[in-house]
């Protein structure tokens, strides 16, 4: 009994290519989940992270924050969630997006707080405001890292959209739930094949995001 | 110049993720195909000899039975170990036929539709003949208790109102409504003969979705009281069919067959008074007070092994 052969049969099999339960769509269920998760732990973290960063403060209340909410088992907590507020997307975006958001936020103060002083310096001795600062001098010397951020983020919320199929969302994970529940390899192994294949996918259109936005003159240093 | 640092230092990172990455799968594509005798790679440990493995199923009412065989035998003097809310049938049969689980509570006709997806279920007796018939042949079943507990498919009351169905109602009748309707049940409800595989090709029906929850346990409760899905596999000595005024169709094709609460056992698991102690709980329990058990667990949410204890001391089994 070899995987590849799980992994053959799986995708082999012409009843997992269409409905509702066929890889289309069970594909694009994951990648929605992961874009809405990614987008609203964005909208927090981002800000936050370059507010505090920029200014210098607060930088200790984020390292408490920021390492509590790592702490919390995401599988405890989706549960939780679903018994407290029911069905549907957003009791399993609660997880998705408390986990996303540390590393955001973490990463992003980190990377605009240690962006060298001597071009803010510069920056501002030349009148520049401080909006200008953020957004055209320390924003892209610190992309690579806030993209780093990014995308560690991206995967987890990757994997851990996986669990969501124990309480019924779709999403490849309902593969690896039910091949496990229905004693189908195939299915197991096929799911964790597609979940790897996705988060793969993320690693590689962040690394392409990072060579299109990131500065020349940043990213030869 | 930091920014310098970190580029390398998180390149070599990656680089030593990718190899161990790399030697994982490796590792797991060699343990996988180095011809174990064994094609489970989810099969466990052997249970340890003179010890009674109690296992369950991951239902409430799975696990308050096994509570009860297992505080019944315990009362004899044997030892026992549990081990509980293991999974579905799919799993647990595999861990009764290679011996880590040595006694299970099980339902005889639902045994028997996973043994043997065509056999007709006419009456019990019949039913735990032709399970044995079909079981590995180091398995046995014990005495069956007159209590049973089924599969139904059962609707929400405003669903049921919607499409003009009772509990008079039956199966066949949810056949113009089912394309509407989206299906909940356990995960292997889905390709199980007793679920929609049965339902399609005994009734005819096609629903329009199914989502999976779980095994007439809390998800598919609040699932089917809260509209999200309009029918669902609700076990039928579930106490929320009476609190929620759930609508349970009738079966007159016995798709759901027999569902005796029966024993399933090892056959060199349990000496002489330990299958006397299992038959003489058989004997006690009947429908009503395992309703009565269910609801005590999932309703007034007692902890399942002081409930088995209490009725086996009010049934004077201990």
């Amino acid at each position: 009994m070899n995987v590849l052969t799980f992994v053959q049969a799986f995708f082999g099999d012409s009843a997992h290519w269409h409905g509702y339960d066929g890889i289309p769509s069970r594909f694009l269920e994951h990648v929605q989940y992961t874009l809405l998760a990614l987008a609203v732990a964005a909208a927090i973290g981002l800000p936050v992270g370059l507010l505090t960063g920029h200014t210098g403060r607060g930088g200790n209340a984020i390292a408490v924050v920021a390492n509590a909410a790592r702490a919390l088992p995401s599988f405890g907590l989706l549960v939780l969630s679903v018994l407290l507020i029911g069905f549907g997307l957003l009791p399993v975006m609660i997880p998705l997006v408390v986990l996303a958001v540390p590393p955001i936020l973490v990463t992003t103060y980190e990377a605009v707080r240690t962006v060298d002083p001597a071009p803010v310096d510069a920056a501002r001795g030349m009148g520049m405001p401080e909006s200008g600062i953020l957004f055209r001098v320390e924003v892209p010397v610190a992309l690579p890292l806030i993209l780093s951020g990014l995308r560690s983020a991206a995967v987890q919320i990757v994997s851990t959209a996986t669990i969501a199929a124990y309480v019924s969302l779709g999403g490849l994970g309902r593969y690896v739930i039910d091949g496990l529940y229905q004693r189908d390899y195939e299915k197991v192994v096929g799911g964790a094949t597609l979940v790897a294949v996705l988060a793969l996918v993320t690693l590689a259109l962040f690394w392409a995001v990072g060579r299109f936005a990131v500065s020349p003159g940043v990213r030869r240093r | 110049m930091t920014s310098t640092a970190k580029s390398s230092r998180s390149r070599t990172r990656h680089h030593g993720a990718a190899a161990v990455a790399l030697a994982a799968a490796a590792a797991l594509l060699t343990g996988c195909s180095s011809g174990d005798t064994s094609d489970n790679p989810l099969d466990g440990d052997k249970a340890e000899a003179g010890t009674v493995v109690v296992g369950s199923n991951n239902f409430a009412e799975s696990t308050l039975l096994a509570d009860i065989y297992g505080e019944a035998l315990r009362a004899k003097g044997l030892k026992v170990t549990y081990k509980h809310n293991i999974g579905s049938r799919e799993t647990t049969y595999g861990l009764m036929r290679n011996g880590s689980v040595t006694v299970l509570p099980e339902y005889n006709g639902s045994l028997l539709a996973y043994l043997d997806e065509k056999a007709a279920q006419t009456s019990a007796e019949e039913v735990n003949t032709a399970v044995k018939a079909k079981l590995d042949k180091q398995l046995t079943l014990l005495e069956s208790s007159p209590a049973e507990d089924k599969d139904s498919v059962a609707l929400n009351a405003a669903t049921a109102k919607k499409h003009n169905l009772t509990a008079e109602s039956t199966l066949a009748d949810l056949k113009e409504a089912a394309p509407r309707l989206v299906i909940g049940g356990s995960p292997e409800f889905q390709t199980r003969q007793q679920g929609l595989k049965g339902l399609e090709s005994v009734y005819g029906l096609t629903f329009k979705n199914f989502k999976a929850l779980d095994a007439g346990g809390p998800l598919t409760q609040a699932a089917l009281a809260q509209n999200e899905v309009q029918a669902a596999d609700v076990f039928t000595t579930d106490p929320t069919i009476v609190k929620e005024k759930f609508v349970v169709l009738k079966d007159p094709e016995n798709l759901f067959g027999y569902a005796n609460v029966t024993p399933l056992v090892r056959k060199d698991a349990l000496p002489k008074e330990g299958v006397e102690a299992l038959n003489a709980v058989s004997a006690k329990l009947d429908t009503e007070t395992l309703l009565d058990l269910d609801a005590q667990v999932q309703l007034e949410k007692k902890d399942p092994l002081d409930v088995a204890k209490a009725w086996l001391k009010s049934a004077g089994l201990v």
